[in-house]
């Protein structure tokens, strides 16, 4: 054979390959290639984990942002409430208030006719005591003075 | 710091003495020699080396074999100590290997995980061979040949018969890659590269014999044996034990994936609508 080819060489060439290729494969490549599956599997489901985990949290996170939306909503209607609920009673303060005012007002100016009225009746009282006193003084000094006031009082009284 | 100096001195003259001396000895070969070992490096058909007595076959032959025990017995040596103390945070060795594993595996180049399997071991088994067994001539192991020489075994893969081997086992791998996958659409792929087997064998035995060649050139005269083999012989051998790996499975892979590709289904064409006469 050209180049020496000899056929024989080649299937013993052949023989070795296949016996070092299964070799290799179950003593070497097999194992490792296991065990880098196993920790690729390991790795992954702790990845799986932390998705599933990550997820979770997620949707925990939406849930809880759902309820501070609603309290925050909650809140802000309560504060309308009771702003609304303030300015009825400041309403109704200022309602009350301002009856009352009205009120005092009315009951001041009552009395302070009644007082205006009795300082006059008191006044008149004077003024009559005093011109009581004056005419008895001058009565006192003229004898007929008072027989004379007497007619006139009496005349007075029979005319209306 | 004068002993210094007169130690350097004295070396110094000890290799200027030895150079010269080789030189002028000079070497017991002539061209003829040359002739004669290149010549042997091809066709092996001086130094042939007995096969337990039962057979002279080439030097080669017998490489091939050690370099298969060496590796079992590293194999079975990792698998006893190292691979049962595999951590999930990978050590030194454990690094190497999965990283060589890991390495040739995507040479496959093959993503479907069914078929990943025995193509990834034959690319594992193929891809250690070949580096092995080309690093395995720097290590000039030496065997005595029937003729009663000493005789330094080559590169499994410098001989013919084990590239022809190495080349028509690849080509049989891919084309049982397209008979499993794809069936007769894979046969007739495989077939049309009818010319795989031969190209491979060739290669290999082309790249691994012509670097045996020069190395034995080198070595053969004495002149050129002082600095030029560690380039030639060291950096050579490496860089094409590198490059006939990564050339032979990333080949097979290619075709592999090639062949085993299942053919897209024809698209039926619309039958013509008949024209109306009257239209």
């Amino acid at each position: 054979m050209p180049l020496n080819i000899d056929w024989q060489q080649i299937l013993l060439h052949l023989l070795n390959f296949v016996i070092l290729a299964g070799g290799l494969y179950f003593i070497l490549y097999k194992p490792v290639k296991e065990f880098m599956a196993k920790r690729e599997q390991h790795y992954k489901e702790i990845d799986d984990y932390a998705m599933k985990n990550r997820v979770e949290a997620e949707e925990l996170r939406k849930a809880a942002q759902e309820k501070l939306d609603a309290a925050e909503e909650e809140i802000a209607a309560m504060h309308v409430k009771a702003s609304d609920e303030i300015e009825a009673e400041k309403q109704r303060q200022l309602g009350e208030a301002r009856a009352e005012a009205r009120r005092i007002l009315e009951t001041a100016g009552k009395t302070a006719e009644l007082r205006s009225k009795k300082a006059l009746a008191d006044s008149n009282d004077d003024i009559r005591a005093l011109a009581m006193d004056a005419v008895r003084k001058m009565l006192l000094s003229d004898g007929n003075a008072l027989d004379h006031f007497l007619d006139a009082a009496e005349s007075e009284s029979r005319n209306g | 710091m004068k002993e210094h100096k007169k130690g350097l001195i004295i070396w110094l003259v000890l290799i200027a003495g030895l150079f010269a001396a080789t030189l002028a000895v000079g070497s017991h070969g002539g061209h003829g020699d040359v002739q004669i070992a290149m010549r042997d490096a091809v066709l092996h058909d001086v130094n042939r080396v007995s096969l337990f007595g039962l057979k002279d076959v080439n030097p080669a032959l017998i490489s091939a074999m050690t370099v298969t025990a060496i590796l079992l017995l590293a194999a079975l040596v990792i698998r006893i100590f190292a691979v049962p103390r595999f951590t999930l945070v990978p050590g030194r060795l454990q690094m190497v290997l999965e990283t060589v594993v890991g390495l040739l595996d995507n040479l496959a180049g093959v993503k479907e995980p069914g078929k990943r399997t025995f193509i990834g071991a034959y690319i594992f088994a193929a891809g250690v061979y070949i580096f092995t067994g080309t690093l395995f001539e720097l290590f000039g192991v030496q065997a005595v040949a029937t003729n009663g020489h000493p005789v330094a075994l080559p590169a499994p893969l410098s001989d013919v018969n084990a590239a022809i081997c190495m080349g028509c086992m690849s080509y049989l791998v891919i084309l049982s890659g397209g008979i499993a996958h794809a069936g007769m659409h894979g046969v007739g792929a495989t077939l049309k590269e009818f010319s795989l087997p031969i190209s491979m064998s060739f290669r290999l035995f082309g790249a691994l014999l012509s670097g045996l060649l020069v190395t034995e050139l080198v070595y053969h005269y004495v002149a050129t044996s002082f600095v030029l083999p560690v380039i030639v012989g060291v950096l050579f051998t490496l860089l094409h034990a590198l490059v006939q790996t990564y050339v032979l499975t990333m080949l097979v892979g290619m075709y592999y994936n090639e062949v085993s590709e299942k053919p897209e289904p024809k698209e039926k064409k619309p039958k013509k609508q008949k024209k109306h006469a009257d239209a």
